[in-house]
């Protein structure tokens, strides 16, 4: 459908955008300033390095740590937010059923949750990237062959592709991140790809090549930096979804070990008590687990939004 | 229709003042700044300007068909003596397609693409008149009949990415003379057009409209096509009408230089060997327009007088200009 | 969303209807053999086949029995072939623990989960597109911020979570409907249906909007953004020109151009909706293909698994090449390129 006339009008009447910005800024700082200009993206960004320092320093933080048998007390099982234990500990959001300190059990499940989460968005971003980039580079029939098999990745849904790695190999962590980096790598090589397809036309491309740089050499320091603001967005969606992805299939049995749950097997162990009204095994880690999906997306799109026009240069 | 018809009946249209804006974050856009023109019953307007001169948002004002952010500011639009500039919706709506049409630049934009050419010409059909699907139908094939479109059977069921350019632009045509309305808006129609269809298509309309005494207003940025097919002429420079006339007055005695400059401009009136004249200069942001005439920036006559805003100075009959510097430095008869 | 689909079907060259179909056809057969080789090479080659296809309380000599019956004694090509028979046939093993043919098994549980998917697709068709029309007509008004906020959240957030939370507010706290289970069914067909009871209605009404919800935010947007793009375009204010009246004007004219990338994500999202079913119906314990597959994978049912998995990928390949149909027939340049 065409742009409509009458907005044509009026955005040709527009001055022209600053593009280029004053010598003094230097690229990073300006993607800061323009990030800022979302407050909701700001807040998000805030809560996920909150977030991720929990994580990082949950055994230092954590009241209790709820995986040391030792420390548990049966007996306080069940118990309320806000209820005192037996040893005089204070538990802020309650205790599941084995004794665990709720809030313990969360800072902890995070580990779990945003290392599987991150760690298989990382790989998967590599193994995409490359060879999405590969497969723009070298195109042919390595480029119709790698591209065929994106698309016929993406037409399953994540969870099939994910249910049938696991069915046939069976659960554990590794087995868990090698599914979500299979799920995953599509999106990557798809953008990388297109991204680097756009950028192979241009003129700085054909410079490089005229200096006879090996093919190597053009690829990863050349097209890749130019590719890579696309490939971050893409890959900060992706943790998110890896991460809710990770939560579901923990929480159907089929993730982590019992011995390191994420906040998916907390939800799952609490499942059963919800419907005896002590709702809140399930309902803080899920809200723990809401809060890390929405602020990534939040900054994710932010980023989205911020990275696109500089394409466009 | 109204009352005091008197003179007014010979008028299809007549725009007093208009004035269209449209609000955008860096400021205010007057798109249509104080028009005024008339077009009498059957005759043809040339509405002629560069793109961004504010001509198409002309014609869309006088339908009411200004999207936001735009809207019609002030003014009055008095078709056959009644003012529609402030009708409510539905009002506005009988008067559209019905006695009032209008032609789009690109049909291949304005035709839907994924309906059938006779859905689109029986609704326009059914739309005013309560009549059945297979009467409706007959009239479309007679339309496209009239506009020359043979096997018009055929034609109909067809989808409008199947026709060419032309026969597109000949059925959208045939559209806006279902009703036979007393006004016609065509803006650029043959713009996007070959020539020698450009040609087929204008002397098409021209037949048509004088056969059914329908009044046009033809707006282009293309001098030579008006001076063969209209009767008067606008010309429009940054939202304003800078000069208004008969053809014959304005195309051979214009008083504007902006007029002057179009008329030298036009290729076929260089000779051979001698160089093309343009207009220096470039059209004005038309947020950042030059304080007073907006033309002068470009103009070799321009004075510190022209700093402000010139009024409509009128030269003989029907025949009008906004320049303190006419060309013709003829009796200065403030309108 | 649209693009893809114009390039599913851009992809194979304008070079006529019927041998894009035939193109298609292969490709999806492609696919399925390609599955039927996964699903051998984990079942053999990774895992254990003794374990996976032989129940783990069988005695020595009911084992040797098996595995000669089984042909596990011969080269791997045999067996792969043996396989490839087997599904042709429709016999995937017996299940361990209801001790039938597996895909029967699978089959009984069919009517449940294709109920819950199809009542999910229809939420969100006929709450996503009202809502996306509403949306994109009004777009700064409240409400159309509110929805659109809402349908963030409807992607972001795992599926799961907002099936504990439906459980937890409507059956829980509020007490209006029940909170898992089928509820009563009665039959039409020979198959026994749900929503033909109240008992049985209600039951759904939970799980199906918690497995629509995907879809409706996501319908919902596409709506919006169709009719965002439509309103303002040529063809719109073309229609308004000729005097169309406004019902007219959305109805028809901004209606028909959404539809089509609508009608296509709707379709593609059938698949998806069943694959996701694996999740509400574990939460609502609603005893379809989905439940079953979870359990089966945590009680080690193989030949479940086996004949779960090529089942789905089936209907996966199959409605994937309906929607490709589809899509085809629905927009009439495609169509019409193709002849030419």
């Amino acid at each position: 459908m065409s742009a409509p006339p009458l907005n044509a009008i009026v955005e040709k009447a527009l001055p022209a955008p600053e593009i280029v910005a004053p010598r003094e800024e230097s690229p990073a700082r300006r993607l800061a300033i323009e990030f800022a200009q979302n407050p909701m993206a700001v807040v998000g960004l805030v809560v996920m390095l909150l977030i991720l320092l929990v994580a990082l320093v949950a055994p230092l933080i954590a009241p209790q740590n709820p995986y040391d048998l030792a420390v548990l007390d049966i007996m306080d099982g069940r118990l309320p937010p806000g209820s005192v234990g037996g040893e005089g500990t204070r538990f802020v959001i309650g205790t599941d059923d084995q004794g665990r300190d709720m809030l313990s059990g969360i800072m902890y499940g995070l580990r779990i949750s945003l290392f599987v989460g991150a760690g298989s968005a990382l790989i998967a971003g590599i193994i995409g990237s490359s060879l999405g980039l590969a497969a723009a580079y070298a195109g042919g029939r390595f480029e119709s062959a790698v591209m065929r098999l994106v698309d016929l990745q993406l037409s399953f849904p994540s969870i099939l592709v994910a249910l049938i790695i696991l069915a046939v190999l069976g659960k554990g962590i590794g087995n868990v991140m090698l599914a979500l980096v299979m799920v995953e790598w599509a999106y990557y090589a798809r953008t990388a790809r297109g991204s680097a397809i756009a950028e192979r036309r241009r003129e700085y491309i054909e410079a490089a090549e005229c200096l006879a740089l090996s093919r190597a050499r053009v690829v990863f320091r050349h097209l890749l930096p130019n590719c890579l603001p696309p490939l971050i967005v893409v890959g900060t969606f992706q943790m998110a979804r890896a991460i809710a992805l990770e939560a579901t299939l923990s929480f159907l049995g089929l993730g982590v070990p019992v011995t390191e749950p994420s906040l998916g097997l907390l939800i799952a162990n609490g499942y059963q008590y919800m419907l005896s009204g002590k709702y809140w095994i399930s309902f803080y880690p899920g809200i723990a687990l809401l809060i890390t999906i929405v602020s990534i997306n939040l900054v994710g799109d932010q980023l989205r939004d911020v990275l696109n026009p500089r394409l466009k240069r | 229709m109204s009352a005091a018809r008197g003179s007014d009946a010979a008028l299809a249209l007549e725009v007093r003042g208009l004035s269209t804006h449209f609000e955008s974050r860096a400021g205010v856009v007057r798109a249509v700044d104080d028009v005024s023109f008339s077009v009498g019953r059957g005759q043809v307007m040339g509405l002629v300007g560069e793109s961004g001169s504010g001509k198409s948002v002309t014609g869309f004002s006088i339908l009411g068909l200004v999207d936001a952010p735009g809207r019609v500011v002030s003014g009055q639009v008095l078709f056959q003596g009644r003012d529609i500039a402030g009708l409510r919706d539905e009002e506005m709506r009988r008067l559209r397609g019905r006695h009032i049409a209008m032609v789009f630049q690109d049909p291949m934009m304005t035709l839907n693409p994924v309906l059938r050419v006779d859905t689109q010409m029986i609704e326009a059909v059914q739309a005013h008149e309560a009549v059945s699907k297979a009467e409706a139908r007959g009239r479309a094939r007679d339309a496209l009949g009239l506009v020359g479109i043979p096997s018009p059977d055929e034609r109909l069921r067809a989808y409008p990415h199947q026709f060419s350019g032309g026969m597109r632009q000949r059925v959208a045509i045939a559209i806006a003379l279902l009703h036979r309305p007393a006004l016609v808006i065509a803006d650029e129609p043959t713009t996007a057009l070959d020539v020698t269809i450009q040609a087929q298509i204008l002397a098409e309309m021209q037949g048509l409209c004088a056969r059914f005494g329908t009044a046009l207003v033809w707006i282009t940025h293309d001098l030579s096509v008006i001076a063969g097919l209209a009767d008067h002429v606008a010309v429009m420079y940054a939202g304003r009408i800078v000069e208004r006339g008969s053809v014959d007055q304005v195309l051979d005695a214009p008083m504007h230089p902006y007029t002057a400059g179009l008329i030298g401009s036009v290729p076929s009136r260089t000779k051979r060997g001698e160089r093309l004249r343009g207009i220096p200069g470039m059209t004005p942001n038309v947020l950042n327009l030059p304080v007073g005439c907006a033309f002068r920036t470009r103009c070799a006559r321009a004075t510190a007088r022209c700093e402000a805003d010139p009024p409509e100075f009128g030269v003989g009959e029907g025949h009008a200009h906004r320049c303190f510097h006419p060309l013709l430095a003829a009796q200065e008869v403030a309108a | 969303m649209l693009h893809s689909g114009i390039a599913r079907v851009a992809w194979l060259g304008g070079s006529g209807l019927a041998t894009w179909l035939i193109r298609r056809l292969i490709q999806a057969v492609f696919v399925v053999l390609a599955m039927t080789l996964i699903v051998f090479l984990g079942v053999n080659v990774i895992g254990n086949p003794v374990d996976i296809l032989i129940s783990p309380e069988a005695d020595a000599q009911e084992r040797a029995r098996a595995i000669a019956a089984l042909g596990l004694d011969k080269p791997l090509w045999e067996q792969y072939l043996r396989f490839l028979g087997g599904v042709l046939k429709g016999d995937l093993g017996r299940s361990f623990v209801y001790n039938e043919p597996a895909i029967r098994v699978i089959i009984q549980r069919l009517p449940a989960t294709m109920e819950l998917a199809v009542a999910a697709v229809l939420i969100s068709i006929f709450v996503g597109i009202p809502a996306g029309l509403y949306a994109g007509l009004r777009p700064n008004g409240w409400l159309s911020r509110a929805l659109m906020a809402g349908s963030i959240l409807g992607f972001s957030l795992p599926s799961f979570w907002v099936g504990l939370m439906l459980i937890m507010v409507f059956a829980v706290q509020l007490g209006w409907l029940p909170s898992t289970g089928r509820g009563e069914t009665l039959g039409l067909g020979g198959v026994q249906w749900s929503f033909l009871t109240r008992d049985g209605f209600l039951h759904m009404i939970l799980p199906a909007s918690n497995l629509a919800l995907f879809n409706v935010s996501l319908i919902m947007r596409l709506t919006r953004a169709g009719v965002r793009e439509a309103m303002p375009s040529d063809y719109v204010r073309f229609a308004r020109a000729k005097g169309l009246r406004p019902r007219r004007v959305i109805g028809v004219h901004v209606m028909k151009n959404i539809m089509i990338p609508v009608v296509t994500v709707v379709g593609l999202e059938l698949g998806t909706t069943i694959a996701f079913s694996v999740v509400t119906e574990s939460i609502f314990a609603w005893p379809g293909m989905g439940k079953l597959i979870i359990d089966s994978i945590n009680l080690l049912d193989r030949p479940i698994i086996v004949a779960y998995l090529m089942l789905i990928v089936l209907l996966f390949v199959g409605i994937n090449l309906v929607v490709d149909l589809m899509y085809a027939a629905l927009d009439p340049r495609v169509r019409l390129e193709e002849q030419g």
